[in-house]
């Protein structure tokens, strides 16, 4: 067998699709579903723009298949719904063409999940994973650094 | 994109594996084990690697295990460098695989698939060879547990539908100091120019190296001529520089001069870490 009918748990919800064994969960989330915000880029796992967050964990999206992914809990961009780190990037101006963004935007959602008291060094370690051609990193270090504080002192933007 | 197609498979017990690759083999589709699925993917995508079937082998209990049992970590080869890194049981280990990739790319990757790669740097191999670890081997005929130093000679050699299950290491190791130092050319993350490993065992130091040549290594000879204490330790780095087992690579990440540069100040460090500057 070389395609399935699977299930996926994206966004909250199962969603059916039938898939290549060989297809990737970024081509999958993007043509079967129409979930366009995790990008294309590179396609080889070295510039983060399809970055989506499994399990709470960011996962590079071109580098992992479809089938493999059926008894995970799957987050894209689409399903944030105006968190509280897509506000700070718009405040602090952390995109220009904003093609890497979603990448970006779900790197550092799971780490202000999983570190509320990330450091710089915590910060560097991840940013790393993601690639932007326009803007420097110092706005989204702010973006991330704003929401860490926010948190910390029990305050919503 | 991977622009052929192939199965996917999910069995759950070694057993299941290994009979699965024996049956899809007889059927010519040429399967592959599969762990992170980092270097099937970028590799299948370009066709340098082509499988009819795939083997994920990230259901099977033995390979996700990670625990000390009495003086041995054992540790199953689905464990992604994160993980490992995160639970930190093994420093030496850690320091190494944290160089590895970048972050979410180690959210991904695995303990199995670096050392299985098929690219030559397979840096989790180097902390193993240190500490003389052990390697828990499928085959259709069961399960053999071997030191690595008897089946890794430059990758490690499986036969036809073995696979690497897990991995134990002597905990007396982890109190060793050590030291792990990766040298890029340029950025702090990606592929290294030269990534060399010692640990400091009574007085001897022991030391691995990958990129320098194309594969990594431990070389008993090497070693050797880095703890000769009677000559000088330019001598001793010199004589090291001799032993190297296979030519130095020379490629886009640099010469084999330069290579060798980076190198001399590297095995520096390594004796300042482990040996402190009187010795120089
Ligand atoms: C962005 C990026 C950066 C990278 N940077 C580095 C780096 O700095 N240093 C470095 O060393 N590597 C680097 N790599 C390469 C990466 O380490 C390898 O691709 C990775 O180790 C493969 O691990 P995996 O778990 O994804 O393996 P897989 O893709 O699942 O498998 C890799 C190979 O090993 C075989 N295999 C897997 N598990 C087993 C097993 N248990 N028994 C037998 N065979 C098995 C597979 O059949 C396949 O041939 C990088 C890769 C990417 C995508
Ligand atoms: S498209 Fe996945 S990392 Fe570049
Ligand atoms: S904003 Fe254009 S690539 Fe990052």
């Amino acid at each position: 067998m070389l395609k399935s009918e699977i299930t996926l748990y994206v966004n909250g919800e199962p969603r059916q699709v039938y898939v290549r064994h060989t297809d990737t969960l970024l081509h999958t989330l993007r043509e079967n579903l129409g979930l366009t915000g995790a990008k294309p880029g590179c396609l080889n796992g070295d510039c983060g723009a399809c970055t989506i967050d499994i399990d709470e964990e960011p996962i590079k999206s071109c580098l992992t298949l479809s089938v493999e992914s059926t008894d995970k809990k799957i987050t894209t961009v689409e399903g944030l719904q105006n968190a509280q780190i897509q506000k700070e990037f718009i405040k602090k101006f952390a995109f220009q063409c904003g093609y890497c963004t979603p990448g970006f935007i779900m790197n550092c959602n799971a780490l202000i999940n999983k570190y509320p008291d990330a450091d710089d060094a915590k910060i560097k370690d991840w940013l790393e994973s993601n690639i932007c051609r326009c803007t420097g990193y110092a706005e989204i270090e702010e973006a991330i650094k704003a929401v860490l504080t926010k948190n910390q002192q029990g305050l919503s933007s | 994109m991977i622009s052929y197609d192939f199965e996917y498979h999910k069995p759950t017990s070694i057993s299941e594996a290994t009979h699965l690759y024996q049956s899809l083999q007889s059927q010519g589709k040429k399967p592959m084990y599969y762990c992170g699925g980092t270097e099937i993917l970028t590799l299948g995508r370009v066709n340098r690697i082509v499988t009819g079937a795939i083997i994920d082998i990230k259901g099977i209990l033995d390979c996700n295990v990670l625990k000390l049992e009495e003086n041995l970590l054992i540790m199953g080869v689905a464990n992604t460098l994160t993980k490992l890194n995160e639970t930190n049981y093994f420093p030496l280990l850690s320091k190494t695989i944290i160089e590895i990739a970048d972050h979410t790319a180690r959210n991904k990757i695995t303990l199995g698939g670096n050392i299985c790669a098929n690219i030559f740097y397979r840096e989790a191999v180097l902390p193993l060879l240190l500490t003389d670890s052990q390697v828990v081997i499928a085959s259709p005929n069961g399960v053999k547990v071997s030191f690595i130093h008897e089946v890794f000679h430059q990758t490690l050699n499986l036969n036809d539908g073995e696979f690497l299950v897990q991995v134990k290491t002597d905990n007396s190791y982890f109190k060793m100091p050590y030291v792990s130092v990766k040298r890029r050319r340029q950025w702090d993350i990606g592929y290294p120019l030269i990534t060399v490993a010692a640990i400091k065992n009574d007085n001897e130091i022991r030391v691995a190296f990958s990129g320098l040549c194309s594969f990594p290594f431990r070389s008993q000879q090497i070693e050797q001529s880095l703890n000769n204490r009677q000559i000088s330790r330019q001598s001793r780095i010199d004589q090291v520089i001799n032993d190297i087992p296979a030519p130095i690579l020379d490629d886009v990440h640099g010469s084999a001069e330069y290579r060798l540069f980076v190198l001399k100040y590297t095995l520096n460090n390594v004796l300042d870490a482990l040996e402190g500057e009187r010795h120089a």
